[in-house]
């Protein structure tokens, strides 16, 4: 369950920011998560609003886009989707593919008031 | 979390209590306010009523003003990772290893890999070559810190209670207690989980994966997080290969399959198999870390 420390994460920077900002509260908190990333969006959504309870982000609400998985393959020499962290090409079946993008854990942007 | 001064997940109750409280008198305020824009809320501003717990005070926001239409909510732009709070603990970590010459290794396993008897196996042949101090990372119990203490190297436990992984927070404030001192190698004995501990920077020099024979060969593409993050494959409890069918070749190319640049080696703890090499690692890879950091 290391959405609990990763919901700690993003409750402490929400509030970090909203404290600069001059925010009485946070309302919502926009993520991109990638498909090939460690994280359980149901799990994350979960713990946040645990770690978020009795914080100026209480009842905030987790906005997580899914960022897809896709890696360049070294033999078809273009990008193909990746459904496996360290999965084969899709089209080849070769396994020399490096992940390009699926593995993103980022707080984009939050909605203060 | 932190159980070491006790602070870890008080401090973070602590941080939401300090930015919490002072916003706990804005929110014991809103009930007042909050009848008025539940009044306004019939004239303008649809987007409101979707938000139902209706906590929105049009007069005192920031811009202070009360405009029909105009909503104080704003966007702000973050970009910032997750872990970057951690990361950023991690960097302190690094720096302050980097001031004393001090090698850090970060041990990572699924629970019963054999991790503490290798290391005390470890310790035991190094200690004469080079001092050692050992962090140890579990959910609950001493025992490990206390098997390493008897080896005679200073060891800090940090029990993380619910945690599943150490951060670096933890390890830092473990710093503080421990001191390792100058040109001294740290052994970090990670919570026993394959999956947490990759994420966590904690600022060492390396991962070393301890997988053991009595787990199953595909280890490495169940849990390709951990195996990926790793510099080193220690293959622990070699003695028992006669007793099993685990094919050594087939771990290790699954291993190098999720990780290409993976160094591995093949120990046992029991029998003393392969540690020479391990011994021999360790100090070739401080020295060439300390190497790298003189020439900045």
């Amino acid at each position: 369950m290391h959405e609990m420390a990763l919901s700690e994460s993003i409750v402490e920077i929400a509030l970090e920011e909203a404290l600069k900002q001059g925010a009485r509260r946070v309302t919502r908190v926009f993520l991109d998560v990638g498909a090939l990333s460690p994280i359980e969006p149901e799990a994350l959504e979960f713990c946040f609003s645990a770690v978020a309870s009795g914080t100026a982000a209480e009842g905030a609400t987790l906005e997580i886009a899914r960022v897809p998985g896709a890696g360049w393959c070294l033999d078809c020499e273009k990008s193909v989707p990746l459904a496996e962290r360290f999965g084969a090409c899709p089209q080849c079946g070769c396994w020399r593919v490096q992940m390009t993008a699926g593995d993103e854990m980022k707080i984009r942007e939050m909605e203060i008031d | 979390m932190c159980s070491v001064c006790g602070c870890g997940e008080a401090q973070i109750v602590l941080d939401k209590d300090a930015v919490g409280g002072a916003h706990a008198h804005g929110l014991h305020d809103h009930p007042h306010d909050h009848d008025h824009p539940h009044d306004h809320d019939h004239d303008h501003d649809d987007r409101h009523h979707h938000r139902e717990d209706g906590a929105i005070d049009y007069g005192g926001g920031i811009g202070g003003a009360h405009v029909p239409g105009l909503s104080q909510e704003r966007i702000v732009r973050i970009e910032r990772d997750i872990l970057s709070k951690n990361d950023a603990y991690a960097r302190d970590n690094r720096r302050a290893f980097a001031a004393k010459r001090v090698f850090a290794l970060n041990f990572v396993s699924s629970p019963g890999s054999g991790k503490t008897s290798l290391l005390v196996k470890t310790i035991e042949a190094l200690k004469d070559r080079i001092a050692v101090t050992v962090i140890e990372g579990d959910q609950q119990t001493s025992n490990d810190a206390e098997r390493i203490r008897a080896t005679g190297a200073p060891a800090v436990q940090i029990n993380t209670g619910k945690g599943c992984h150490l951060d670096a927070h933890m390890v830092g404030h473990a710093l503080e207690t421990l001191a390792p001192p100058p040109g001294s190698a740290l052994f970090i004995e990670n919570v026993g989980n394959l999956v947490c501990p990759a994420a966590f920077d904690l600022g060492e020099a390396h991962k070393v994966v301890v997988l053991s024979v009595t787990e199953g060969e595909d280890k490495p593409l169940k849990y390709p997080d951990m195996f990926a993050a790793a510099d080193l494959l220690l293959l622990n409890k070699s003695d028992l290969l006669p007793h099993l069918d685990f094919d050594v070749g087939k771990c290790l190319g699954n291993a190098l399959r999720v990780n290409p640049r993976l160094q591995t080696l093949i120990v046992s703890a029991k029998t003393g198999e392969g540690l020479a090499a391990f011994v021999a690692w360790i100090e070739a890879s401080a020295a060439r870390r300390a190497a790298d950091m003189a020439k900045g």
